[in-house]
């Protein structure tokens, strides 16, 4: 099939490329964009290694088409970190040794980010519900629940801070 | 795996969409939130030529309250619905029952017109919708017509929409608050799980009787059921555990689900026994 032109915002950069309809946009960031944060685990849009963020929302980028992001803002693990200072989520991740073998990290990283946009303030019950989207086969999660509480933190002293500054 | 090549329009009205419709023909699918459908293209399961994605129409989107309906547009996500306060105070088992489907991601997604137009049982909304007795507005190339939910399910895969027709919206009465209870009981063994067996309940207690009832289970049969039986035994009495076990079993006696890693016919004919009688406690202690 012919391809078509497709304009979209991707970490804050406006890119215009020409796509098959079938490309899913997990292949178009991995492959034509060689943004490969986000990683394939299945697939089939159950364990989240894919996650991204369009519109402000969190996907999982193996179901969706590059098609369908015409005009859209995009936003992968490599667009969280600003001019190599580490995202709050991302400090967390590490400090709670929120990983292991890494596979899962770009997509829980992603959507703690979203989920934390979105409820600034979790009960734990909350981020478990938030996060279940994610799998991950070496934490057990309990450090990954550490992690996300500790980013709340951090980003709600960054907010006081940018406030009285 | 990627599917197979197709060509792809992402029409902005609805008149747009059904002239597509007829253009393409046979070849032509809606893609609405795309999580059935993306993955039974991975597959091969649905080789469409033509995918028409209705995701940019506004007029499907959005659910609001007009002339004594909940009018809920065929494209509004599952975490739409959660987050619908209109939903939560006048028909509290759509939120309840959209936050037991999928994770997060998935429901930023899927929509409640593909869950119900989609025909598989081991959907939620289709249960759901007949539960509380729906209304669906198809629109085709010959105009729109209503459907009620309870006869739009014919078989798996299999409803009474047309290949040219739109699920443009879906219609509910909002329960009257000071009688009507409702719950949906999903037995899953994980986030993400379509259900083993699910039950949705609607009552209507008025003076100590139950005076409505409506029942129907989720993925214990080729579609969804309307346990009509098990709801005629709760009404015109009070509710006590006699008349319980009663619709319990005339619940249990219409299952017919296929065996699967989920269980045997036994044990998920036994679960949707256990999901109706939980569903039906919990929507009478709502009852106010
Ligand atoms: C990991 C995972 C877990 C899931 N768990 C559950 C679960 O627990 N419970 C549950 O109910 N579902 C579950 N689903 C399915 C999910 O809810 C789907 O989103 C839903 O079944 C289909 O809705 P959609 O908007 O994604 O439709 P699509 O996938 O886009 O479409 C599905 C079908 O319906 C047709 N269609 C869609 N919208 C319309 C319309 N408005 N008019 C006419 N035809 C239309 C399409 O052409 C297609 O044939 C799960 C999916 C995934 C990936
Ligand atoms: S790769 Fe997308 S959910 Fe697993
Ligand atoms: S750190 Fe290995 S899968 Fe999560």
């Amino acid at each position: 099939m012919s391809k078509q032109i497709v304009t979209m915002t991707i970490n804050g950069k406006k890119v215009e490329k020409a796509v098959e309809p079938r490309t899913l946009l997990i292949h178009f960031l991995r492959e034509e964009m060689v943004l490969t944060g986000a990683h394939i685990g299945c697939e089939t849009s159950h364990c989240g290694a894919c996650t991204v963020d369009v519109d402000g929302k969190s996907i999982k980028s193996c179901t969706h088409l590059a098609v369908q992001c015409d005009g859209s803002e995009v936003l992968t693990v490599e667009g969280l970190a600003d001019k190599g200072v580490l995202h709050a989520v991302q400090e967390a991740f590490y400090q709670e040794h929120g990983l292991q073998c890494g596979f899962c990290t770009p997509g829980m990283l992603v959507r703690a980010y979203r989920f934390l946009q979105d409820t600034p303030d979790p009960t734990e019950e909350q981020i478990r519900m938030g996060m279940a989207g994610n799998l991950c086969r070496c934490t057990g999660y309990q450090n990954i629940v550490k992690a996300v509480q500790s980013a709340a933190k951090k980003l709600k002293a960054q907010t006081k801070e940018s406030v009285a500054a | 795996m990627i599917p197979p090549s197709f060509g792809y329009s992402a029409p902005r009205t609805l008149p747009e969409a059904l002239q597509l419709m007829v253009q393409h023909g046979d070849a032509a699918k809606i893609l609405a939130g795309g999580h059935s459908l993306l993955p039974m293209m991975k597959l091969r399961f649905a080789e469409p030529g033509h995918l028409i994605d209705i995701n940019r129409i506004p007029e499907l989107k959005g659910i609001r309250e007009e002339n004594g309906l909940i009018k809920i547009g065929a494209m509004t996500t599952e975490n739409e619905l959660i987050d619908s306060v209109l939903l939560q105070q006048k028909v509290p088992l759509l939120p309840e029952a959209a936050r037991l489907i999928a994770d997060p991601q998935v429901r930023n997604r899927g929509t409640i017109g593909g869950d119900i137009a989609h025909g598989d049982p081991g959907n939620d909304h289709p249960a759901i919708s007949i539960a509380l007795d729906a209304t669906f507005i198809l629109t085709g190339p010959r105009g729109q017509r209503n459907v009620a939910a309870a006869n739009f399910f014919l078989g798996t895969y299999m409803t009474d929409m047309q290949s040219d027709e739109i699920l443009t919206s879906i219609h509910v009465k909002p329960f009257s608050t000071n009688k009507t209870g409702s719950a949906y009981c999903k037995l899953k063994r994980k986030t993400g799980d379509f259900a083993t067996a699910g039950a949705a309940v609607v009552l209507e207690i008025s003076a100590g009787v139950v005076s409505l009832a409506r029942i129907a289970l989720t993925n214990v049969a080729p579609t969804a059921l309307n346990a009509k039986a098990a709801a005629a035994a709760l009404v015109g009495k009070p509710l006590t555990d006699a008349s319980i076990k009663a619709a319990v079993d005339a619940a249990m006696a219409i299952c017919d689900p296929a065996e699967d890693l989920r269980g045997d016919i036994e044990y998920k004919t036994a679960m949707a026994g256990e999901m109706t009688k939980r569903a039906i406690r919990l929507a009478a202690s709502r009852c106010k």
